[in-house]
């Protein structure tokens, strides 16, 4: 069966519902304190998928994911490197991907290339943002787009500079986009004012993804903004959870 | 020392910034940015610190960084804590840099401000003072060209263990008074004379912690001698006494309807009201205040305000999971333009940083903000009021506590400083202008998350077997609340502190943050200790319950408290106090009828009572937990005001609504009116969404004035006494409440009190399949009004636009308004309702707007077959505030279905369709409006 280790830290929030969403997908579920790696009672290697969820790691209090991603990069180096190198599945939503990027691990392993900055409303914000499809990875089999809520303060990407960005194109997973499904840069439908109108990135072999909505708040369609309106009874999200199940069943599990 | 300083690589104008101080301030501003600054104080290599400053402070896509502070041709703003706060940032910064293997012990940050060279130091001064610092808990300093690291000067004291006799014994009524007063102790002299007499018998003085512990036990914040005391009321002329006003009142409905709603489970016991959900959980709900310290810091007011509510939740029973919070907030008018009096700060100011503070702490702690609202009024000018809420969910079985002899007094989460003391004794006077400013603390919401996933954790384990949180009286108000049965030995020495040289009575009596008290059995302290290291949240065993019923505290081998459980539970002496009620004697003005209202209608839609709060909710995490299925903001474009939020946890296949009900300007008129309507507004909010009136229960909320003035206190009696009439008739129990008293300002000697505030807020177990919301949804539906309209325009809106407040305040009729709504809710719960929204501010004509714009679709209705009582006139059907009224919309083909369950509660209206609204009145069109314009007006007011 597949593995799923939700990790928890101070501050991370989201992992209830993180957890839920492996579970329905079809996966044994265990949320572990990173402490709990730390003093080598759990072993990362155990378990096929990896998932960060969303909160405020250590309050955020030196940046997004600042902390977390520093603790990961200096007390769990080799095994974080081992398990993508492994290729088993990484999931960074929100804070996640926050710490995805300061780690160094998306889009590439190594410096850190690509940040997310503070929006450019300069605040937090929670609202209902419509995603369109731009590649396949491991999460995204049989989606097209996905109407998710993004909760955050500093989710614009931003790269280094030119060449990041071009190369970054390749690895391109979701984009904001309009009602008709055309990207689009305009405030609210791009909440931040991310570059591109990146909304969620993932390295080159496709394993390890980052994205600032959360689908985890979407697993039932009750959770739709819009559920009243248009009559929809299937929750966006929950399909990025089956794909990586689905995924390590094949690729992962017994290997 | 060593510092660095951290700013962005290109460092453009902040926009935000600039446009806060011209609309705020008055002062327009070129460019304005802001940096980061880092104080350390261990020594370290320069390879260490290049470390620290490399790979823990800056962000190396956006930002460098610097480690002398930079010189720059501008005016140079420095922003920090006062060394006595404690700023969570510290412990992130320490712990980052751990983690890269550099050792440090301490650190602090403060934000550097930069503005252009030539403006006017006085311009800088007034930016500094009225926006950036709030002097309270924060210093600046400012150069230009340069400004020198400082960082921050701790101070040291040496009163450690230090425990002072207080002479009481033989002091007259002068001496008992001064010594009350002068401790900020807030005991009347009776009280004082109760004390001195027990320490007669004692034949010793009290030490200055056991007058501390008296005058904490005994506070009107802990106590609520007024709601549990004896009144003389004299109504209109005629005397009638009381006995303990909150038992003949709001626990008489309780009790009441008690007998036929058997899923009442703990109620006015416990930190929070506690009813049963489903067969296998239970909801515990509770709204507090947090009003002085806000007005004081209403960034750190806020923010502790609801990490105190959720910590209630956290301890009521044995626990309860939190799973959404509230919040209400009552402000003078944002657009205030007249001299602020000292010490004042701007309510557009106190808005923000309430909102900030609220946004920070319940975002960061992962629990939906999903239900409020914001309330105006001139005299709420240094008196704000912040309403905090939380939700929790418990497991059947875990709604009872008892701590057991012989076990272990253990605190868990943050450590104790001298933060918040006197907080107790402070919230029950009025605010004057030397108020201690050690009442007001920042919060630290991972602390406490920290503290709240081990708790749960060891919940599950069933380690220990009591809980509270310290709150209001710290340690004091929590351990002997906790052994006041039993009798506990307490030793201060082993709490845990934040700095050293507490004296014992400070540690006993201190108000820090993100501390709870559990009793813990001896053989499960090892389990704790391993969920706590694990969870990196700090415990410590600082006392035992003995069942001797004393209060014994120690520090160290010196006693400093050894007093009697009875005496400091049941010494308290009563007091019987007056009452004094008269009818209003206003008159309704003179109304002249129009041929349009649409001005009237947009005026309406641009009060700030009434106008999107969309600023505000946007700044909530309304969505996290995964858990939401009815948001805040619906419709179309998300953004129209739902009427109540519906969240369901994973746990169950039930829903619970959340919903408020609040309405100050009645109050201006008759406070019996104002919390009958409170009470039938919450109760109207959550029908709207398809909530079950049988499972439904409320809390209450008295923020008053001074109620040592007999028209206050018979303002309250009155409030109270609308909630049992009420409450019983529509068979709601009320399971738990909270009083704030003394919301007085002295204003150069005057005392102003606030507008009598009663907020009812209300849960609603339902199934989630009977959600509905407010926006209208197609085009071709037909509209109906439920609910009969009277001549009630006092204290409406609509007089509001003179100037006037008239007498008619509406009136609850509860037959009628029960019927109306078990009617709408059978209607609701057979799918024949597509969208439904509550008749309140503005009457019909804001209803009937907010629907169409939420929706995006107009309607045309006519106003000639609305059912009304009284003289009919055109803007008392449109504007009158008459409760138990509806709108719904009901899709075509339906309507006869509808009419049947309806019967005469219901009436056609109109029908959906176009992008105007478009209202007729015996053949004459009397508003026309594009919903776009209306929409606009709507929004406009409070878009920062």
């Amino acid at each position: 069966m597949v593995r799923a280790l939700i990790l928890r830290s101070a501050g991370i929030n989201c992992n209830d519902e993180t957890e839920k969403a492996f579970q329905l997908a079809g996966a044994e579920t265990e949320q572990v304190h990173i402490n709990e790696i730390i003093s080598g009672a759990k072993k990362l290697d155990d378990y096929q998928i990896l998932a960060i969820p969303g909160g405020f790691s250590y309050g955020d209090d030196l940046g997004g994911g600042k902390i977390l991603g520093n603790e990961l990069s200096n007390r769990l180096k080799e095994q974080l490197h081992k398990f993508v190198a492994d290729k088993k599945l990484v999931i960074g939503i929100c804070n996640g991907f926050q710490v995805l990027v300061k780690t160094g691990i998306l889009p590439w392993e190594g410096e850190q290339t690509v940040t997310l900055a503070q929006n450019n409303s300069k605040k937090f914000e929670c609202r209902w943002v419509r995603l369109t499809k731009m590649k396949d990875c491991a999460f995204t089999k049989g989606i097209d787009g996905m109407y998710l809520p993004v909760a955050h303060g500093e989710g614009k990407l931003v790269t280094k500079d030119k060449d990041v960005l071009e190369k970054l194109q390749k690895q391109v997973v979701f984009k904001y986009c309009d009602e008709k499904g055309n990207e689009t840069s305009e405030y609210p439908d791009n909440p931040n004012g991310s570059v591109e109108n990146i909304a969620g990135i993932c390295n080159e072999t496709g394993t390890v993804m980052g994205m600032m909505p959360h689908p985890e708040r979407h697993l039932s369609f009750m959770n739709s903004a819009n559920w009243t309106r248009n009559g929809k009874k299937i929750g966006d999200g929950l399909k990025i959870f089956q794909n990586a199940v689905e995924y390590a069943e094949k690729n992962l599990v017994g290997k | 020392m060593w510092a660095v300083e951290v700013f962005a690589k290109k460092e453009s104008k902040d926009e935000n910034l600039v446009r806060s101080i011209h609309e705020d301030l008055g002062i327009d501003v070129k460019n304005a940015y802001s940096s980061n600054v880092y104080y350390f104080y261990d020594d370290c290599t320069e390879q260490q610190k290049k470390d620290v400053a490399e790979k823990v402070l800056t962000d190396p896509v956006i930002q460098d960084h610097a480690f002398i502070p930079r010189k720059k041709e501008a005016w140079i703003v420095e922003v920090a804590y006062k060394p006595n706060v404690t700023d969570p940032i510290e412990q992130s910064i320490i712990k980052a840099v751990n983690d890269i293997g550099v050792e440090m012990s301490s650190a602090s940050a403060a934000v550097r401000y930069f503005f252009p060279a030539e403006m006017d130091e006085n311009e800088i001064r007034k930016i500094c003072t009225e926006m950036l610092a709030n002097e309270q808990v924060q210093e600046y300093r400012i150069g230009k060209g340069g400004l020198k690291a400082e960082g921050k000067r701790l101070k040291k004291s040496t009163s450690e263990g230090e425990v002072k006799e207080i002479e009481l014994l033989g002091a007259d009524d002068d001496e008992l008074l001064r010594i009350s007063r002068e401790g900020i102790l807030s005991l009347n002299l009776a009280e004082m004379k109760q004390i001195r007499d027990y320490f007669e018998k004692e034949k010793r003085n009290p030490t200055d912690a056991e007058l501390e512990t008296i005058a904490q036990t005994w506070s009107e914040h802990c106590k609520h001698k007024t709601f549990t005391g004896d009144v003389l009321l004299v109504n209109n002329g005629k005397e009638e006494r009381i006995k303990n006003l909150l038992k003949s009142t709001i626990m008489a409905a309780t009790n009441d309807v008690g007998r036929k709603r058997k899923w009442l489970v703990s109620v006015f016991k416990d930190n929070a009201g506690i009813i049963k959900f489903d067969e296998n959980y239970h909801l515990a709900f509770k709204v507090e205040t947090h009003n002085h310290p806000s007005a004081l810091d209403p960034y750190g007011g806020s923010a502790t305000g609801i990490g105190g509510v959720i910590r209630d939740v956290l301890g009521a029973g044995l626990g309860a999971k939190p799973v959404f919070n509230t919040d209400v907030f009552c402000f003078a008018m944002p657009d205030y333009n007249e001299k602020l009096p000292k010490h004042i700060l701007h309510p557009k100011r106190t808005f923000k940083g309430v909102v900030a503070g609220v946004r920070d702490y319940g975002n960061r702690m992962g629990i939906p903000t999903i239900n409020g609202s914001i309330h105006f009024h001139e005299r709420y000018l240094g008196s704000p009021l912040v309403f905090c809420g939380t939700g929790g969910i418990m497991k059947k079985g875990d709604e009872e506590k008892k701590p057991k002899k012989g076990d272990l007094v253990v605190t868990m989460g943050g450590k104790t400083g001298r933060d918040g003391i006197h907080g107790v004794t402070f919230a029950s006077v009025a605010l004057e202008e030397s108020s201690p400013t050690t009442a007001v603390q920042i919060g630290n919401p991972i602390e406490e998350k920290r503290m709240l996933d081990a708790l749960l954790q060891a919940l599950d384990k069933r380690l220990y077997t009591a809980i509270t949180d310290c709150g209001g009286g710290g340690f004091s108000s929590a351990i002997g609340e906790m052994g006041k049965e039993l009798g506990v030995e307490v030793w201060l020495d082993k709490a845990p502190l934040k700095y050293m040289g507490l004296k014992p009575w400070e540690i006993w009596v201190s108000e820090s943050q993100e501390r709870m008290i559990v009793s813990v059995p001896e053989k499960n302290i090892e389990e704790l200790k391993k969920i706590c290291g694990k969870e990196g949240t700090e415990m410590s065993i600082i006392g035992r319950f003995t069942g001797d019923k004393k209060l014994v505290i120690k520090y160290k081998e010196k006693l400093v408290v050894d007093l009697e459980m009875p005496f400091l539970h049941g010494g308290l002496p009563k007091e019987e106090r007056k009452a004094v009620w008269e009818s209003s004697r206003n008159k309704e003005p003179d109304v002249n009828e129009k041929e349009s209202y649409d001005e009237d209608l947009k005026k309406i839609l641009s009060n700030p009572t009434v106008a999107s709060k969309e600023w505000v909710v946007r700044q909530y995490d309304h969505e996290v937990q995964g858990c939401s299925i009815m948001k805040p903001l619906l419709g179309a474009n998300n953004d129209g005001p739902g009427d109540a939020s519906i969240i369901k946890p994973f746990e169950s296949e039930k829903a619970v609504a959340v919903s408020n009900g609040m309405n100050i300007r009645y109050g201006l008129v008759d406070s019996y009116w104002m919390a009958a309507s409170a009470i039938d507004e919450a109760l109207r909010n959550l029908v709207a969404v398809g909530g079950n009136i049988e499972h439904t229960a409320l809390l209450d909320n008295f923020c008053w004035g001074n109620t040592d003035q007999p028209e206050k206190l018979g303002s309250l009696v009155m409030a109270a006494r609308a909630c049992r009439d009420i409450g019983t008739k529509y068979s709601l129990p009320f399971i738990s409440g909270k009083d704030s008293l003394h919301n007085e300002i002295m204003i150069e000697g005057k005392g102003i009190n606030i507008p009598d505030t009663l907020l009812i807020s209300a849960i609603s177990v339902m199934d989630p399949k009977n959600a509905v919301s407010m926006d209208i949804k197609e085009d071709g539906s037909v509209v109906f009004i439920v609910g009969k309209t009277y001549d009630e325009l006092g204290a409406s809106q609509f007089y509001n636009l003179f100037g006037e407040i008239g007498l008619n305040v509406p009136k609850v009729r509860p037959k009628e308004g029960l019927e109306n709504m078990e009617k709408l809710s059978r209607a609701i719960s057979k799918g024949l309702v597509r969208s439904c929204h509550d008749c309140s501010e503005g009457g019909v004509a804001v209803a009937l707007a907010e629907m169409c714009f939420a929706g995006g679709i107009g309607m045309s209705v006519c106003l000639d077959n609305v059912p009304f009582e009284g003289e009919r006139r055109d803007y008392k059907v449109l504007f009158s505030e008459s409760n138990s009224r509806f709108i719904v919309e009901v899709a075509k083909g339906k309507e006869g279905e509808f009419t049947k369950i309806m019967g005469n509660s219901a009436a056609i209206m109109g029908k959906t369709g176009g992008k105007a609204i478009s209202v007729e009145s015996k053949g004459k069109t009397i508003i026309s409006s594009d919903i776009k314009e209306l929409k606009e007006a709507w929004q406009r007011p409070l878009k920062w």
